[in-house]
C-alpha cells in the first residue's frame, strides 16, 4: 500500500513500493493521459511534475514519490480553466498524434514556470522529449508565443 | 484564460469514449411507410446518407472511414464532406464508423486503409459526394416543407433559403424529413474555384483532449474486468516457442495466467501490465531459434552485394535506350555503391488491442491503419463469422506505417479466447516493440553513369539489390515476380515516377529477401531510391563540373511538374545567391504518391562531423491542398522522421535478431536539433496527391548532399551514428 498525493487528491494504492511511479499513475491510479513510451526515461512521454519539477515518472519508484506532490496532465488545468501551455497548444494547433504531448506540455509548463521568457537555447535545454511525428516547430512557436504574451 | 469548453471537441471525445466502452456506433432502422428506410445513429439521429448525421440542434456528424494517426486527415476529410454539404463548420463533430457495421452494410464507407499517403486523395471523390448528396436531400426536404421546387431554394452555414420568399430553415429541422428522401441518382460537385473550405487551414478537430490527457488511445483503454498481458515474441524471426517455467513465476504478484500464443510467443496475464511485465521478465523461456540465428548485418550485406553484380538476376522496371551498351562506350564514367539499412517505426506509442471473447462474440478496441485488416484480423483469430465480431478503433499513437499490419491484433484475440468473457489488454514494452517491427526494407544500390565528351548524361545504370516488402506482404501484387513498389520514385510513370530524361537507362532490382519482416514505413520505397538517385545525381554534377540544380534543370525538360517544384525550393532558399558564411547547400526532388516534392537544405558542418541543419525549405505540388496548415505540418514532420532515420536509425541484425532495444540504441531527432522548414506549396491542380509521406524522400538527400558541399565527402551509407557523424 502507498499514499500517493496526485493532483491535490490522496490516492491510497494496492501497489508494491518498487513499482515505477508511471504504472502507479496509469493502473492504479487509473490517470492515464500519462503515457508509456520507453520506460528507461529517454523519451519523455510520462512527464509529470514531482514539487513542480518535471520529471519522467517511468524512472522514479511510488517510493520515492511517496509525500510529495505529483501533478500530472490531468491536473495542469484549473478546473474548467486550462494552463497557458494547453490553451497555446490549442491556439497553435501543436499535436499530431498527440500521444507525446502530455509530457510535452509537462515538461514546457515546468520550464515556463522556471524561466518565463525562455530563450531558443533554454528551450533546446530543457525540453528533450521525443516526438516521432515531429512537432518541434510548433512546439517551439507556442512556448515563444507565451513567453511574449 | 478561456475555458476549455468545446462543444465541438467535447462531443468528439464522447464518441471516441463510448467507442472505448463498448457502446460504438449503434445502428438503428426505421422501415417508414411507403418511403425508403431510415438509419439511426446511436443517438436516435438520422442519416442523410451514409457519411452525414444531422441532430435536431443542427450539429453536424460526419463519418470518417480512415484512421487519423496524427497525420490529420479526419480534419481534412470532414473538410471534404462539409464543404459540399453547406453546413455550419463550427458544428461539425466527427466519428468512426466500426468495420463490422460496414461489411454489414453492404461496405458503404468504402475502403478504411489510411497507408500510402491515401487517404484524402483515394476516398475525396465519394466523401464528396457523401456531402452533396446529403445537401440536395435537407434542401429537398425544406423545399418540399413549403411546397416550393427544390430549384428555388439554397444552402448554406446548415441554413436552407428559400429565396423569392425569404423564408429559411435550418439543417437540423429538417433532418428527419430528408432522412427518408430517395437520394438523388447523381450530384454535381463544386468546381473547386468555388470551394470555400477546402484549402483553408482551419484548426484540427481532435486538438482539445490531446492537451488535457483525455484522449483515449489503444494502451489507453478500459473495460470492466480488464486483465492486462504482456508478451514475448520470439525474438528471432521465424522461430519458435520451444518452452517455459510457468512455476517459476507462479507466486508473483497479480498473475492471473500464463498462455501460449500461436507457435512462437508467451504472454501473461495479470491484474496490471506492470506486474505481467515484470513476471514476463521472470520467466524462464527456451527458444526453438532456428536457421535464422545465423542471419547477422554483415551476412544480408554479402548478400545484397552479390546482387549488385549484373551476372545476377534481376527484374528490370525502368529502361530506354540502350545503358549498358552507351556506359561501355563512354567518354567518361561515374560509379558509386550506397547502402540503406533496416528501419523501425518507432512509434511512440508501442503496440498494443484489447481484446474480448466470449463463445458468440469477439470484439477489439485498438488504434490501427486499416479497420477491415484489423477485422479480418479478428475473424480469423477468433474463429467466428463477421456478424459476431467487430473492431473498434480508437486514437492511434503514431502509426507510420506499423498499424496497417495486425499481427498485434492476432496476438490480443489469440490471448482473449484463453480466457473467454474476460477483456485483456495485450501491450507490447518498448522492447518488444523494437524486436518485433515490420522494417524499412534493406536495400544496396549500385549506380553507373556515362557522359558523352560534352559532359552530357548519356546513359544511367541504377541497380538496386535487396528486399521487397510485397513479396512478404502482398504476394499477389508481384507482377511474374516482380515487385513493381520496388520503383517508387524511379518508375518509368504513375505516382511515384522518375524526374529526369536520360538517353540510356536502366533501372533493375535484384531482389533478395533476408528473413527480417520487411514493412511499409512512412515513404516506403522512396526513402532510398530518393537517396540513391539524388545523392548521385549530386554525384553526376560534380563529374561534369556542373552546380547540381542546373545538372538537374537539363534533364527535366520533359517533367514540367518536377521541375516546378524543384525551382520553387531553390528560388526560396536563395539558390543563385551565395549562402551565409559557412553555411553549405544541398537539394534534392522526388516525385511519390501522387505528389511532386523538392527540398533544399543549409548546413553547416564542424570538425568534420558535426552537422547543424540551419533551415530547410520543401515545396510540393499533391494537385489540391485541402488544409495547408496540415500539410505544413507533414512536411516538417517528414524532415524529423527522415532525419532521425538518417542521423540515428537503422537497425541491425545479430545472430538473427535485431540488436536495437529501446530509444537509448535507437534514437530519434529532438528540439534541439530541428531545423526552422519553411514550406513552399505549389499545387497546380487537377489531380489529388498524397502529403504525409513523399517529402521525406527529400530529407536525407538534401542534408547529404549540402554535407559534400560543406566537406567534400560523399556519405554513401546511413546512419550517420555508424560514421560518428552527430548534430551539432
Amino acid at each position: 500500500m502507498a499514499n500517493l498525493t496526485i493532483n491535490g487528491k490522496t490516492f491510497t494504492l494496492d501497489v508494491e513500493p518498487d513499482t515505477p511511479l508511471l504504472w502507479a499513475i496509469r493502473e492504479n491510479a487509473g490517470l492515464t493521459g500519462t503515457k508509456y513510451g520507453c520506460g528507461i526515461a529517454q523519451c519523455g512521454a510520462c512527464t509529470v511534475h514531482i514539487e513542480g519539477v518535471a520529471t519522467r515518472s517511468c524512472g522514479v519508484s511510488v517510493s520515492e514519490a511517496e509525500g510529495k506532490k505529483i501533478t500530472t496532465i490531468e491536473g495542469l488545468a484549473s478546473g474548467d480553466t486550462l494552463h497557458k501551455v494547453q490553451e497555446a497548444w490549442i491556439a497553435q494547433d501543436v499535436p499530431q498524434c498527440g500521444y507525446c504531448q502530455s509530457g510535452m506540455i509537462m515538461a514546457v509548463a515546468a520550464l515556463l514556470n522556471e524561466n518565463p521568457k525562455p530563450t531558443d537555447a533554454d528551450i533546446d535545454e530543457a525540453i528533450t522529449n521525443i516526438c516521432r511525428c515531429g512537432t518541434f516547430q510548433q512546439v517551439r512557436e507556442a512556448i515563444h508565443t507565451i513567453a511574449s504574451a | 484564460m478561456n475555458k476549455h469548453v468545446s462543444p465541438r471537441l467535447n462531443r468528439r471525445a464522447f464518441v471516441i469514449g463510448t467507442a472505448a466502452v463498448g457502446a460504438g456506433l449503434a445502428i438503428g432502422l426505421d422501415i417508414p411507410f411507403g418511403g425508403p428506410a431510415v438509419v439511426r445513429a446511436a443517438d436516435g439521429s438520422p442519416e442523410i446518407g451514409a457519411w452525414v448525421v444531422v441532430r435536431p440542434d443542427d450539429t453536424v456528424v460526419i463519418r470518417i472511414a480512415r484512421s487519423e494517426m496524427g497525420q490529420g486527415s479526419l480534419t481534412g476529410l470532414a473538410q471534404l464532406v462539409a464543404e459540399e454539404l453547406e453546413c455550419d463548420w463550427t458544428k461539425v463533430t466527427t466519428e468512426y464508423p466500426t468495420p463490422g457495421t460496414s461489411v454489414a452494410r453492404k461496405r458503404v464507407w468504402g475502403d478504411f486503409s489510411t497507408g500510402g499517403s491515401r487517404g484524402i486523395r483515394s476516398s475525396q471523390d465519394y466523401v464528396r459526394k457523401g456531402g452533396a448528396t446529403a445537401r440536395v436531400m435537407l434542401i429537398q426536404a425544406a423545399a418540399d416543407g413549403w411546397k416550393v421546387p427544390a430549384s428555388e431554394c439554397t444552402a448554406e452555414n446548415s441554413v436552407i433559403t428559400h429565396k423569392p420568399s425569404g423564408r429559411t430553415t435550418t439543417y437540423g429541422k429538417v433532418a428527419e424529413a430528408a432522412a427518408k428522401l430517395t437520394p438523388p441518382a447523381e450530384v454535381k460537385l463544386k468546381d473547386p474555384k468555388d470551394w470555400k473550405l477546402i484549402g483553408k487551414g482551419v484548426k484540427r478537430l481532435d486538438t482539445l483532449d490531446k492537451t488535457t490527457g483525455a484522449m483515449i488511445y489503444g494502451a489507453d483503454v478500459k473495460l470492466p474486468g480488464m486483465l492486462n498481458a504482456a508478451i514475448k515474441d520470439c525474438p528471432v524471426f521465424g522461430g519458435k516457442l520451444k518452452s517455459f517455467d510457468e512455476a517459476k513465476i507462479a507466486g508473483m504478484k497479480g498473475v492471473k495466467k500464463v498462455v501460449k500464443v500461436g507457435d512462437t510467443a508467451v504472454a501473461v496475464v495479470a491484474d496490471t501490465w506492470w506486474h505481467a511485465k515484470t513476471a514476463l521478465d521472470a520467466l524462464p523461456i527456451v527458444w526453438d531459434e532456428g536457421e535464422n540465428a545465423k542471419v547477422s548485418s554483415e551476412s544480408i550485406a554479402k548478400w545484397l552485394t552479390e546482387g549488385l553484380d549484373d551476372a545476377q538476376p534481376a527484374y528490370v522496371g525502368n529502361k530506354n535506350g540502350d545503358a549498358k551498351a552507351a556506359i561501355a562506350s563512354a567518354a567518361k564514367k561515374v560509379e558509386a555503391v550506397y547502402s540503406y539499412p533496416y528501419q523501425n517505426h518507432a512509434t511512440m506509442e508501442p503496440m498494443n488491442a484489447t481484446a474480448l471473447y466470449t463463445a458468440d462474440k469477439c470484439e477489439v478496441w485498438c488504434g490501427t491503419q486499416n479497420g477491415e485488416a484489423a477485422f479480418a484480423a479478428v475473424l480469423e483469430a477468433s474463429g467466428l463469422p463477421a456478424e459476431k465480431c467487430d473492431v473498434h478503433k480508437v486514437m492511434l499513437g503514431g502509426g507510420f506505417g506499423r498499424r496497417g499490419q495486425t499481427d498485434y491484433v492476432r496476438q490480443a484475440v489469440m490471448i482473449a479466447k484463453q480466457m473467454p468473457g474476460t477483456p485483456v489488454k495485450l501491450l507490447w514494452s518498448r522492447e518488444e516493440d523494437m524486436a518485433h517491427g515490420r522494417y524499412h526494407p534493406i536495400t544496396q544500390c549500385k549506380m553507373t553513369g556515362a557522359f558523352d565528351a560534352n559532359n552530357n548524361l548519356v546513359a544511367l545504370h541504377y541497380r538496386l539489390s535487396g528486399q521487397s516488402i510485397l513479396f512478404s506482404l502482398r504476394p499477389e501484387a508481384l507482377q511474374n515476380g516482380m515487385d513493381p513498389a520496388a520503383f517508387q520514385g524511379v518508375a518509368q510513370s504513375g505516382e511515384a515516377a522518375f524526374g529526369y530524361s536520360v538517353p540510356n537507362l536502366l533501372i533493375e532490382h535484384a531482389m533478395r529477401n533476408p528473413h527480417v519482416p520487411p514493412g511499409f514505413w512512412r515513404g516506403v520505397n522512396v526513402n532510398h531510391n530518393a537517396i540513391y538517385m539524388e545523392c548521385f545525381m549530386d554525384e553526376l554534377a560534380q563529374a561534369a563540373g556542373q552546380d547540381p540544380l542546373e545538372f538537374r534543370r537539363k534533364l527535366m525538360g520533359n517533367h514540367p511538374k518536377h521541375l516546378a517544384v524543384l525551382n520553387a525550393v531553390a528560388e526560396k532558399i536563395g539558390w543563385d545567391k551565395p549562402a551565409p558564411q559557412g553555411v553549405y547547400r544541398g537539394i534534392a526532388q522526388v516525385m511519390g504518391y501522387g505528389s511532386y516534392v523538392a527540398g533544399a537544405a543549409e548546413i553547416s558542418v564542424t570538425e568534420g562531423s558535426k552537422i547543424k541543419v540551419h533551415r530547410i525549405v520543401a515545396s510540393t505540388d499533391p494537385g489540391y491542398v485541402v488544409n495547408p496548415a496540415q500539410v505544413e505540418r507533414q512536411i516538417a514532420g517528414s524532415f524529423v522522421y527522415g532525419l532521425s532515420a538518417l542521423f540515428y536509425g537503422g537497425c541491425t541484425v545479430k545472430d538473427g535478431k535485431i540488436e536495437q532495444t529501446n530509444f537509448d540504441t535507437y534514437n530519434s531527432m529532438r528540439i534541439s536539433e530541428m531545423p526552422k522548414v519553411e514550406s513552399v506549396m505549389v499545387p497546380s491542380g487537377g489531380f489529388w496527391g498524397g502529403v504525409g509521406e513523399p517529402t521525406i524522400g527529400v530529407a536525407a538527400p538534401a542534408v547529404l548532399n549540402a554535407y559534400f558541399a560543406a566537406t567534400g565527402k560523399r556519405i554513401r551509407s546511413v546512419p550517420l551514428r555508424d560514421q560518428n557523424i552527430t548534430f551539432a
